[in-house]
């Protein structure tokens, strides 16, 4: 019953956005406005629809209902009932359906503003929002049908969604479980931030493409979809931070990024996703590189798509990646489809969002922008170059290859250098005009405070000089913004007669998005203090102890204590090592290493013990142990400097951005119509 | 709005060309990074059929390559002190094409271990013993092989196709 409501609800779904699709192209056609207006409404229904659609496969797994596909494939009886929804997005039928009901959500929010001065956009966004929904749903409806169910047949076993002719529903006692890895609270919010990063995104593109459908050169898409595509981008960066995390926690490698081809097919996004961010910004200061901003919008917009289907199609191996699918063929379709056209339509506008204005100096912030999107775009090249130089080698030469971290990581090490060496200079620069002689005023003392940042580490003992060039650059950074913001407070003080802390908050108010965009640059470069911690400093041991015995690494020493083996009510079996720990001869923790079997699916998975500083992260994985002798346990350890600043840095990253998008006071001038 | 803003009239034609040449040179300088770093890190990834070809044509010797084949689950052992891996994988096509004739990357693997007949490659890791590696796993390993012919892996991924997403799970009864 749940299914068949569930599915018919996912049919009206497709139904209803194709007529929304027809209504609005027909209504804007020949000027109907009650026709659009249907369609939008048609737009508001999809959410509450798939809404449906999503509440049903949810009760079906909560309620075990293992005749049904997806559930036996994804649930199990012993999981509790937060994994058993979260497998909602476990498989690859079922977390297709999420992904379309996310992107229902945003199209139908998108509805509910109020139109009345964009009229002429609307249909447009309607036509390109509902398009991309009725895909998915498509997909959903035709290749991955979450709802069908086991039937006995003469031939043998096969799943259907109604009765095959002389067929008997199965129903099977069990299922066969998540994946161990995914058994995991990182499950509840990586997948669901990643996703609701990737859909969002679909906004900013249906604007875009409705503004150079209907000639507007204004900046108007802009406005409208500015705080859209920051929750877009606030959320697909807390996705790749979320995933980095729980690599961390779980998959006990003791790194968080391996350059697996699937984070890079959500990196690649958020990297155009940023460079249009920031040419959206010179856009709006100085009416340029208009058409770099289209550009980038439609490569954010069709690298989600991309990365969606390199991930589905079974065309890579991964960890993340689903089974092999039929949908890749179709998948390549709809991207060939979209890319040409939006970048036919895009060449129709090209005379059209020319701009009179030209770059003027080098150390003006547009240049420095656009360098820093060259940048931006090189790690994308990169990236997009080593997941397909695999495949194109493989068609030339018939010669399989791989491509390794070692190569992203020497392409994207000294490019990433590059970007904080622009963060350094940024804050400072100004628009159009501005000299090196200006610059390096502003720049003499944030620069001698920053020796700090080389005398500190050489003084401590360090020695490579990729280290100390990046912790000099960090401490640049922070000094840089802070004397851009006692400067500018202090400028306020002189005018007038506020206090101290009134002139602060006034110099906050009045620059709200330079002071979030301060914040932002602060958190990245917090963020990659920890990357240089862990990728530079990281030391390993490991080594075979029995109980009482120790293991040294670093400054700290490692007891074994004792070891527990017991079962658990949701089918693990677990070791669990008690660990303490010590510095300078005095324990100052105690360590939970384990790993845990689960029996249905008949797989391990291994959780570390850590204890975190702001200096350090001391891990300790249980490798493996004996349980009737003296001969005791393995343990792999990992000393990681820093890396607690990439999580913090995260935190302090999501305040930036949530302050960029909070409402500010000014009023939004008038759009303008090009003829 | 653009009209609001002050413009320099007649913008000097070598003012750009400064641009471009700038932009020429970070952009050279990207792609110079990309190639050499492409070319020092690119590792073949081959079967186990053909590591054994090129081993014997004295073609691997001191090259990092990547290899897959099916682990067959008897081989594996572990050494606790010193946290030596062995264990052998098994030859499986890895045309994609030969896959699907055979009925997926499950059956496959399961073919390959059934089959004596299929030629075998030691492999040997030193650290933690993966949580995947079982029987009729797909292992791909990273490293090198050896003057004695043993690929010595410094990277282990493994993949159980059958585990999550497999085909229809055992235990079914009908009402």
């Amino acid at each position: 019953m749940a299914a068949d409501i569930g599915f018919g609800s996912l049919l009206i779904t497709l139904i209803v956005s194709i007529y929304g699709i027809g209504a609005a192209f027909y209504g804007e056609q020949k000027k109907k406005k009650a026709w659009v207006l249907s369609a939008k409404r048609a737009m508001t229904l999809v959410f509450p629809l798939l809404t449906i659609s999503v509440g049903c496969l949810v009760y079906l797994l909560l309620t075990n209902r293992f005749e049904i596909e997806y559930v036996a494939k994804v649930s199990s009886l012993s999981m509790p009932d937060y994994l058993k929804i979260t497998a909602l997005w476990g498989g690859q039928a079922g977390s297709l359906l999420f992904w379309s009901w996310l992107l229902a959500g945003f199209t139908s929010a998108v509805t509910l503003r109020k139109w009345d001065r964009d009229q002429d956009l609307l249909p447009w966004v309607i036509v390109i929002s509902l398009a991309t929904l009725a895909f998915f749903v498509l997909l959903n409806t035709f290749f991955e049908n979450p709802f069908v169910s086991y039937w006995q047949t003469p031939e043998g076993i096969t799943t259907a969604f109604s009765q095959p002719p002389g067929g008997i529903q199965l129903f099977p006692r069990d299922g066969s479980g998540l994946n161990p890895l995914l058994r995991h609270p990182g499950m509840i919010i990586h997948p669901p931030m990643q996703y609701l990063g990737f859909v969002a995104f679909i906004i900013p593109y249906a604007f875009a493409m409705a503004s150079l459908i209907t000639r507007r050169a204004d900046d108007r898409w802009i406005q409208l979809s500015r705080r859209w595509t920051l929750w877009a981008w606030l959320f697909l960066s807390l996705g790749l931070v979320l995933g980095a995390r729980w690599a961390y926690d779980v998959l006990g490698w003791g790194g968080y990024w391996g350059w697996d081809p699937v984070e890079i097919s959500a990196l690649m996004p958020w990297l155009a996703g940023t460079a249009f961010l920031h040419t959206v910004l010179i856009q709006e200061k100085r009416g340029m590189f208009k058409q770099l901003t289209m550009v980038l919008i439609i490569l954010t917009y069709n690298l989600v798509i991309f990365g969606t289907f390199l991930t589905r199609s079974g065309l890579l191996s991964s960890v993340h990646a689903f089974s092999k699918s039929s949908i890749g063929p179709i998948f390549l379709g709809f991207i060939a489809l979209n890319l040409i056209g939006s970048l036919w339509l895009l060449n129709k506008r090209w005379g059209f969002l020319k701009s009179r204005q030209v770059l003027t100096s080098f150390f003006s912030k547009e240049s420095l922008i656009i360098i820093s999107v060259v940048l931006l775009l090189g790690i994308l090249v990169t990236s997009f170059w080593g997941v397909m130089f695999p495949k194109i080698s493989e068609l030339v030469t018939g010669q399989k290859v791989t491509v390794g971290p070692p190569f992203y990581e020497r392409v994207a090490g000294p490019i990433l250098g590059g970007m904080l060496m622009i963060m350094v200079i940024c804050p400072l620069a100004v628009w159009s005009y501005a000299s090196f002689k200006h610059l390096g005023r502003l720049l003499w003392k944030p620069f001698i405070v920053s020796l700090i940042g080389i005398a500190l580490p050489l003084y401590g003992g360090l020695t490579r000089w990729p280290a100390v060039v990046a912790f000099w650059l960090v401490a640049f950074v922070l000094s840089v913004n802070a004397f851009e913001f006692f400067r500018r407070t202090r400028v306020r003080r002189k005018k007038g007669q506020d206090s101290l802390w009134g002139s602060i908050v006034h110099v906050l108010k009045r620059n709200q998005r330079a002071f979030s965009a301060m914040i932002i640059h602060i958190a990245v470069v917090m963020m990659a203090m920890g990357i240089i911690g862990i990728e530079f400093f990281q030391i390993e041991t490991q080594g075979t102890i029995p109980v009482g015995g120790e293991l040294s690494l670093g400054s700290y020493t490692m007891v074994y204590e004792k070891l527990d083996i017991f079962d658990t009510t949701d089918g693990r079996n677990v070791a669990r090592a008690i660990v303490s720990v010590n510095k300078d001869g005095q324990t100052i923790d105690t360590l939970y290493p384990r790993r845990d079997f689960y029996y249905d699916s008949n797989q391990p998975a291994t959780i570390p013990g850590v204890r975190s500083t702001l200096v350090d992260d001391f891990y300790v994985i249980l490798v493996d142990w004996k349980v009737v002798s003296s001969e005791g346990a393995t343990f792999k350890v990992y000393h990681n400097p820093l890396v607690k600043w990439l999580w913090i840095g995260a935190w302090i990253f999501i305040v930036g951005v949530v302050a960029t998008t909070w409402p500010d006071k000014k009023s939004k001038p008038l759009p303008v119509r090009a003829r | 709005m653009e009209e609001l803003q002050p413009i320099e009239a007649h913008p000097r034609k070598g003012n750009q060309l400064k641009f471009i040449i700038g932009g020429v040179v970070i952009v050279a300088a990207i792609v110079y990074l990309i190639i050499s770093s492409l070319s020092a890190n690119v590792q073949y990834f081959l079967t186990v059929e053909e590591v054994l070809n090129k081993q014997s044509a004295g073609e691997l010797t001191g090259r990092n390559i990547r290899a897959s084949g099916a682990v067959l689950g008897d081989s594996i052992q572990y050494n606790m002190d010193t946290l030596e891996l062995s264990f052998t994988i098994v030859h499986v096509p890895g045309d994609n094409l030969l896959l699907e004739e055979e009925g997926g990357l499950a059956r496959s693997l399961h073919n390959a271990v059934m089959d004596p007949s299929r030629p075998r490659l030691d492999v040997i890791y030193y650290g933690p013993i993966p949580d995947l590696l079982q029987n009729e796993a797909q292992a791909i390993i990273t490293g090198e092989v050896l003057a004695s012919g043993v690929f010595e892996a410094d990277e282990i991924l493994l993949k159980c196709p059958s585990k999550y997403e497999g085909s229809i799970p055992d235990q079914i009864e009908t009402e």
